[in-house]
């Protein structure tokens, strides 16, 4: 029987060795921490030693509702897909709440009302994104981004609604300690999609799906309830960047959140994400998060105009790409040896 | 007579393979010279030779009693050797005119504006020489497969081509189409041209070809002229050998039936299809590429569903529509491309066999990579999969491992039928033999096994049964005790009942 041919060539050692060096220092990941150190120590020296105090925790309130996109960004992105309507989403979810409230809602049920026009908004992407499958979702994505805006521009017009119970407020500006709530609800969640992404069967499929479509369908995975369910999730997670959004801003207008759904993409991107799919992880998701995040508000210190604020980030995008490429080079190289 | 194309001792290697082995040709000028050969007998590695696409390693070629030597298509084509492939390569959304006159546009003269004008009653011109008349502002997505060709045939003559490959013109055209093919292909034979004619229909040949020459196992055969050959020499030829034994087919007790197929339908797919498959029995399903074979597979596994018809699988009446219900029904598939449908190239030999069936390692929502390695580990040893570790990445692996980790990444799941659609693909000889050892050991362990094969030697040599098909439907059954060569090609090329 089969069993005679066993192989002396298949190494059963490698099964129990957990930890290989080289693939643990070679990673991505290591670069991005060097550069977020870099950018706390740079924080630190220009405000003077004082960004070690309560601003350090506090300082993270300004770009904790945006990261909230990211997580499920990179499910969308690991798929090979993109999805750029999310601003336009977080913008229908916060004009939609607070139309509803002041037309007399409570405002608990507007917070749901907030969370489920998200949901729906990624369902009706998701939906068509299976359907018609030969539209890229760049393009179904950019249709919707247009209508989602335009449908919140229709309910506003050009005015800001607010007016809203000062409770609201504490959801973003409240903080545990010198903790924001904001901060920590980020964390809960990216635990949560870190655990879904590389525990579960369903982040083995978004991978295998990314790696290639075709393979996983003849291996019997649900491709198109992925997909669906990837971009669902973006959904949620944009009625949710949409609450503290409007608890930070306190009122909301038709165009808040434009340029939100670019900013998601490049903190995805610069976590080693390839636009492609297929590869990353959520750690460096994280790391580039607090890497841009703080990376504008050190900026700020230095009193960097807003512009000039952009082209630095895009430089940063593009540089890091570059060195992510000589890495795999580097270490195909290795391998030949 | 007069030569005009001369190829004397070519040999083309690839990595393992030798893909021509000392191959002589000539072509007179004017003549319909037929090339005929089984699948990978080598026919089109011997075209891409001609057109400059493969570098032959050893052998020279004369054009017009010159030795010539292509780097490219382009230096063939402006030597005057054009080539028509059964599949348009045409652009759908350019006119007629665009498609014929792309890459060689007529310009005026001082502005190098293109000339329209003279494109198009250029392109008429050429059309009508050929005895069709389409307005040359169509475009070529409204065209038939049979006009696309007749384009194609223009493009060709627009370019002053004096040799025109045609390789299978005939496989996707109605009977008529290929009468009017026919009467296009002699009238340039008439105007001198010469032509080298690929088909499987031995209709084709007889009906248009001067002399045909065949190839077999990348080895020249021979060359006849049409009305010297009869049909049974000619198959005898087309086939050759004895089948040596070099198939482990083992006696296996045949239980009951494992898959049934009855009439299974997909509307111009194929029809009427009925089969079954026995405990520990191995069934053929062959006939030419593009009989339909793996979309029958494709529907039994739930890829792209039948239209109509029963899937019966330990006696019990299934329904697939997707492969998950495939799967749960104890039905397996190979799929014919390992790279693009079975493997993710980038992914260890692990990962790749635990995505053969995730719920089975999946435990309270999160998933188990330990019994993952574990499990994948047996089979890669029960496999004798070479390779460092299960950690190697699939990339890295050789064709023949590549398909093992596919067949172990298939045996994760509980089956009752493994169909396998083209398995040694690709492999090298050492490779097929593991994998016919392996077939031998699942049918011994009761799978039933549906083969898909277009490898003579492999049908016959492992087969308890063998279903013949050709265009969509089952033109016979043998049993291997009464299945010869010549009867299954027989059954694969000439029959021609039921075909519309």
């Amino acid at each position: 029987m089969a069993n005679q041919r066993t192989n002396v060539e298949l190494d059963r050692l490698a099964l129990d060795q957990k930890f290989n060096a080289r693939k643990f220092f070679l990673k991505w990941e290591w670069l991005l921490v060097v550069i977020l150190l870099a950018i706390l120590g740079v924080n630190i020296s220009a405000s003077g030693g004082s960004f070690l105090g309560p601003q350090f925790f506090g300082s993270t309130n300004n770009f904790m509702d945006k990261s909230f996109l990211v997580l499920s960004m990179t499910f969308v992105i690991i798929l090979g897909e993109i999805d750029i309507s999310v601003g336009s989403t977080v913008a229908l979810s916060s004009v939609l709440m607070a139309v509803a409230y002041n037309a007399g809602l409570p405002m608990g049920a507007s917070l749901v009302l907030c969370l489920l026009v998200g949901t729906l908004c990624g369902f009706i992407n998701g939906v068509i994104a299976t359907k018609f499958k030969e539209l890229p979702t760049m393009i179904i994505t950019l249709a919707t981004m247009i209508i989602y805006r335009g449908i919140a521009n229709i309910l506003l017009e050009d005015r800001a609604a607010g007016g809203f119970p000062d409770w609201f407020q504490n959801i973003s500006w409240g903080t545990v300690g010198p903790v924001p709530y904001s901060l920590i609800a980020f964390l809960v969640f990216a635990v949560v999609f870190g655990i879904v992404l590389h525990k579960t069967r369903f982040g083995r499929e978004l991978y295998a799906g990314g790696n290639n479509r075709i393979a996983s369908l003849f291996s019997r995975v649900k491709v198109d309830r992925n997909l669906l369910i990837a971009f669902t999730l973006n959904g949620v997670m944009a009625g949710v960047c949409a609450l503290f959004l409007t608890s930070r801003m306190t009122s909301t207008r038709p165009n808040v959140a434009s340029g939100y759904e670019l900013e998601a993409i490049a903190m995805v991107v610069l976590a080693g994400v390839p636009a492609i799919g297929g590869k990353g992880n959520i750690s460096g998701v994280i790391l580039s998060v607090f890497i841009i995040g703080y990376l504008r508000y050190g900026l700020g210190l230095f009193n960097v105009t807003a512009p000039v604020m952009s082209i630095i980030i895009g430089l940063l995008l593009v540089g890091s790409v570059l060195i992510s490429n000589f890495f795999l080079n580097r270490e195909k190289k290795l391998k030949v040896r | 007579m007069d030569t005009i194309l001369r190829l004397e001792n070519i040999t083309k290697v690839f990595p393992g393979v030798k893909a021509l082995d000392n191959v002589s040709f000539d072509l007179r000028r004017g003549e319909i010279h037929a090339l005929m050969g089984e699948n990978g007998a080598g026919k089109s590695t011997f075209i891409k030779v001609i057109t400059g696409v493969h570098k032959p390693e050893e052998g020279k070629m004369f054009l017009d009693g010159e030795e010539v030597s292509f780097d490219s298509t382009r230096d063939s084509y402006s030597a005057g050797i054009a080539c028509i492939y059964q599949h348009s390569t045409a652009y759908p959304d350019l006119s007629i005119t665009e498609n014929i006159f792309l890459g060689h546009e007529i310009v005026r003269p001082k502005t190098r504006a293109l000339n329209w004008r003279a494109m198009h009653k250029s392109a008429a011109e050429l059309l009508d020489r050929l005895g069709v008349s389409l307005d040359t502002n169509t475009t070529m997505g409204e065209l038939s497969v049979a006009q696309q060709q007749i384009v194609e045939i223009a493009k060709a003559l627009s370019s002053d081509a004096r040799i025109i490959i045609m390789d299978e013109p005939t496989a996707a055209l109605t009977k008529q189409e290929s009468e009017d093919l026919y009467g296009y292909t002699e009238r340039l034979r008439d105007d001198g041209v010469s032509i080298i004619f690929i088909s499987h229909r031995f209709e084709d040949m007889y009906r248009l070809g001067d002399r045909v020459t065949v190839l077999r196992d990348a080895q020249y055969i021979g060359t006849w002229d049409i009305n010297e050959i009869s049909n049974k020499d000619m198959i005898i030829a087309m086939v050759g050998r004895e089948i040596t034994n070099l198939f482990p087919k083992r006696s296996v007790s045949i239980g009951e039936p494992a898959l049934e197929v009855k009439n299974l339908c997909k509307i111009g797919v194929f029809q009427d299809v009925s089969f079954s498959v026995r405990k520990g029995e191995i069934v053929s399903l062959t006939g030419l590429v593009g009989a339909g074979r793996s979309e029958v597979a494709e529907a039994i596994f739930g890829i792209s569903p039948a239209d109509s018809g029963q899937i019966i699988v330990d006696g019990k009446s299934v329904k697939v529509h997707n492969p998950t219900e495939a799967g749960n029904a104890g039905i397996g598939l190979l799929p014919e491309d390992r790279q693009k449908q079975a493997l993710i190239l980038d992914w260890e030999i692990s990962k790749n066999i635990g995505l053969g069936n995730l719920t089975k390692f999946t435990e309270h929502f999160f998933y188990d990579v330990k019994k993952e390695n574990e499990d994948a580990q047996t089979l890669a040893e029960r496999l004798a999969i070479k390779a460092s570790s299960i950690f190697d990445k699939a990339s890295s692996l050789s064709g023949g491992n590549q398909q093992k980790v596919v067949i172990a990444k298939v045996l994760t799941t509980d089956l009752k039928v493994i169909i396998l659609d083209e398995p040694t693909k690709g492999v090298d000889v050492g490779a097929k033999a593991a994998i016919y050892e392996i077939m031998g050991d699942l049918s011994e362990q009761g799978y039933g096994i549906l083969l898909i094969s277009s490898e003579m030697p492999e049908v016959l040599g492992m087969s308890d049964r063998i279903v013949v098909m050709k265009s969509g439907r089952v033109t016979a059954e043998f049993d291997k005790d009464t299945a010869t060569q010549e009867a299954i090609l027989e059954a694969a090329i000439l029959n021609t009942a039921n075909v519309s």
